[in-house]
């Protein structure tokens, strides 16, 4: 096994170090410089600056749920135009063709889910 | 290496029912509330667009995008199948929504894109492509079983359809992996060249089988269908029962028939399925007080009919099964569609209670309904005998005496309970304190779907030559 | 050396999050170990040279699903199913199906690759590929890219209906 082909990924790996080592290092040194010492009003949740209100985890109202859904569908939209940013010189204006249909289907979908109020939380 | 026009053109019903159903779509919430209902008719109008179409491509047969997709006789026959079926749903489901003020577009909308995917089922030469096809018609039929919202049953059946469904999905697609690992191809043809032996191959051929025996309902994989049947909104049950479950047969048909390693391996599961199958459906049937419930099972035990084709193995045999394909069709569209209009308003009067007497008070209604059922017992003249006769047939000429006789004495079993439904219809009466649903007359998109099925199992029952013609032809395509 | 590293940090990180994922009894921990599960798994395909996986691993699953899963979690109200006793009647069973399923594996790597019938891996000789994935997925494999988006759309059909409320005043009474 050589290892070839895996150092095309060093600036990923070196990437991924720097931020989980900033990450870690941010963690530490407030843990160490920092002076600590703890009262009752400094361990309560911050609620932008007034007193602490109910459950941190109060359920989700379903419409933002439907707003996810969306987002996940057109992500996967976006899926596919990575390949096609890809090789879209190679294809030329077939594969602008068969993008563009694919587009032109979701749409569509998009004007469904707009005229349905989906993005409108009011309603 | 581009797709030529031709490429489109064998894909001509496909893309006319996407584009339609898109249309339904768009256009639905544009509409105001009372002119919603009207988008029926372009639903209509998309299937049977789709079924000429399919009519106009027959005569060019032949692959296209790169041997993905398969426009042979085989595709036509249960292109006619999956449209008609859409087709007649659609007009059967108008007046159900009206009904049960349920909402209109999104239904013809989901109805005809679920069919694209059954098309592409019933086309694909290629297993990837199955996929997508087998997913879009999975998912449109989970969102259509849970149509029904505000019913509590209805939601229960739908969730656990959806999460056995993609489970079931899940098993097909990592069948395919395993597959193409073996082959390094997912185009049937191809894996037609693997090797038997490969355990690599087996496995994945095994998996491909879990996931399609589901969507057909058979036997060990059947445990969904009473339930989501009993709580789909009743023309939803008329589509699940038919089209979906046709284009599984047709990947199912298509494997068996093109894929020597399939053939060879699926022999005995087959087998054992088709047998195993009868005899779940057509017992558990005898002890269901509830028709739609019954006629569940009753799906169950006639997707054994059809496997003993399948094990059969011949080309006769795949004749008889698409010829039972579109016999079952018939009859389980019509026996569904009644029965939604019986239920009444909520879908209330599904027991057998409900059908006493009914032969004195809407005598047509019940006639029909008698019909419908001893077609699927097989009484000679219907189209349900002729179509247990070739596939019993075949089965005998392919020397599986065995399963023919279990089939056999499945038939005399499922007489029992298709009868009883009859003897309740026509001789008993209704308990004094029975409280009668107000006498409603029978919708015109109802009626013509009855009309239409009536007629057909007639028909074909007693005329088989055309159908069977087209039927042989399209078995006639692995060769 | 490396590569075996990688392979087995990587996997070793996908399993132990995995087993966390379903025996946390915090459903938000569960979906961070599930996260963790996920972006394992890219590495893996990484390393397999599956760059274009690799992304859609990154946006759809890190990215996206997780924002669902999460989501779901919000929607339930935890406090609640904190204290609930969980469905374990079924603990026998499963591990018994995990037992023969474990079994079967170990059989299938104890007859070797050659008995699967699997091609050797040459990981060496593939290029840089996302863009070979887009030639053939716009070449050959236009059709099942383009009827992706017709599932999309039932997707789309299936939240608004299944998702959202109907007809406010009749829904209310």
């Amino acid at each position: 096994m050589t290892e070839g082909h895996l150092q095309t990924y060093v600036p990923l790996l070196i990437h991924m170090l720097v931020a989980m080592g900033l990450a870690g290092a941010l963690l530490l040194a407030s843990r160490w410089v920092g002076p600590r010492r703890p009262s009752r009003a400094k361990l309560q949740a911050y609620e932008c600056g007034i007193p602490p209100l109910g459950d941190a985890r109060e359920p989700f109202a379903v419409k933002f749920y439907l707003v996810a859904i969306a987002f996940i569908l057109f992500d996967a939209e976006t899926m596919f135009l990575f390949p096609w940013a890809y090789a879209f010189r190679d294809l030329g204006w077939f594969g602008f063709g068969a993008i563009g249909i694919f587009i032109l289907f979701l749409a569509a979908g998009d004007i469904y889910l707009w005229k349905k109020g989906v993005f409108d939380w009011n309603r | 290496m581009l797709p030529a026009a031709t490429d489109y053109y064998r894909l001509l019903p496909e893309i006319l029912a996407a584009v339609f159903g898109t249309i339904v779509m768009l256009l639905e919430p544009f509409l105001r509330r009372e002119h919603k209902a009207a988008l029926s008719w372009l639903g209509m109008l998309g299937a049977a667009a789709a079924l000429g179409a399919a009519v106009l491509v027959r005569s060019d047969a032949g692959p296209a995008f790169f041997h993905l997709i398969q426009a042979d006789p085989f595709t036509f026959f249960l292109r006619l199948l999956i449209y008609a079926t859409a087709l007649l749903v659609m007009l059967a489901a108008r007046a159900y929504l009206d009904r049960e003020n349920l909402p209109h577009g999104e239904f013809y909308a989901l109805v005809l894109l679920g069919s694209v995917g059954m098309g592409v089922m019933a086309a694909a030469a290629e297993l990837v492509t199955v996929f997508i096809g087998l997913e879009i018609s999975s998912l449109s039929t989970y969102i259509l079983a849970s149509y029904r919202r505000e019913a509590l049953r209805a939601n229960e059946s739908a969730l656990k359809y959806f999460l056995l469904g993609s489970f079931a999905t899940a098993f097909f697609l990592f069948g395919v992996a395993l597959v193409y690992g073996a082959t390094g191809t997912a185009r049937l043809e191809q894996v037609a060249e693997g090797v038997a032996s490969v355990l690599l191959l087996k496995l994945g051929l095994a998996l491909v089988f879990i996931g399609l025996a589901f969507k057909v309902a058979s036997a060990p994989f059947h445990v969904w269908t009473p339930d989501v049947y009993e709580g789909a909104p009743a023309p939803v049950t008329a589509l699940l029962s038919t089209a979906p479950k046709a284009a599984a047969f047709a990947v199912l048909l298509r494997i068996a028939g093109t894929v020597l390693p399939a053939t060879l391996l699926w022999f005995w599961v087959l087998w054992g399925s088709a047998a195993l199958t009868m005899f779940v459906g057509n017992l558990a049937a005898l002890v269901q007080s509830n028709v739609k419930r019954m006629l569940a099972y009753s799906s169950i035990a006639h997707a054994g009919y059809i496997l003993v084709a399948l094990a059969a193995g011949t080309e006769a045999a795949y004749a008889a099964a698409l010829y039972y394909l579109a016999a079952y069709a018939l009859m389980k569209l019509g026996a569904f569609t009644l029965v939604a209009h019986l239920a009444g308003r909520g879908e209330r009067r599904l027991t057998l209670e409900d059908y006493a007497g009914l032969a004195r008070r809407e005598p047509v209604v019940a006639a029909t309904l008698s019909l419908y059922l001893l077609s699927l017992l097989g009484l000679p003249l219907t189209a349900g005998f002729l179509g247990k006769f070739y596939v019993f047939v075949a089965g005998l000429r392919a020397e599986l005496l065995g399963l023919v006789v279990l089939a056999a004495v499945n038939t005399l079993l499922g007489a029992y309970y298709y009868l009883r439904v009859i003897l309740y219809m026509y001789f008993r009466e209704p308990d004094p304190t029975y409280e009668h649903a107000a006498r409603e007359p029978v919708p015109a998109g109802t009626g013509l779907v009855l009309a239409a099925t009536a007629a057909g199992t007639l028909l074909l029952g007693i005329f088989p030559g055309h159908l069977m013609r087209i039927a042989e032809l399209a078995a006639a395509s692995f060769r | 050396m490396v590569e075996q590293f990688t392979f087995y940090f990587f996997a070793a990180l996908a399993v132990i999050s995995a087993v966390l994922v379903v025996t946390v009894r915090n459903a938000v921990y569960s979906a961070v170990f599930l996260i963790t599960t996920l972006l394992a798994t890219a590495g893996i395909f990484l390393q397999l040279r599956a760059e274009f996986l690799f992304v859609v691993q990154i946006i759809l699953y890190v990215g996206g699903i997780m924002v669902l899963f999460v989501f779901v979690v919000m929607l339930v109200d935890l406090d609640v199913a904190l204290r609930q006793v969980q469905f374990n009647r079924q603990k026998w069973v499963a591990l018994l199906v995990v037992l023969a399923v474990a079994g079967q594996l170990v059989f299938a790597l104890a007859l070797g690759s050659e008995a699967l019938g699997l091609p050797a891996a040459a990981p060496e000789s593939l290029e840089p590929n996302t863009e070979s994935v887009g030639l053939r997925l716009f070449e050959s494999y236009m059709l099942p890219f383009e009827i992706a988006s017709i599932l999309l759309l039932v997707a789309m059909i299936g939240a608004v209906l299944l998702g959202k409320r109907q007809k406010p005043p009749r829904s209310e009474a």
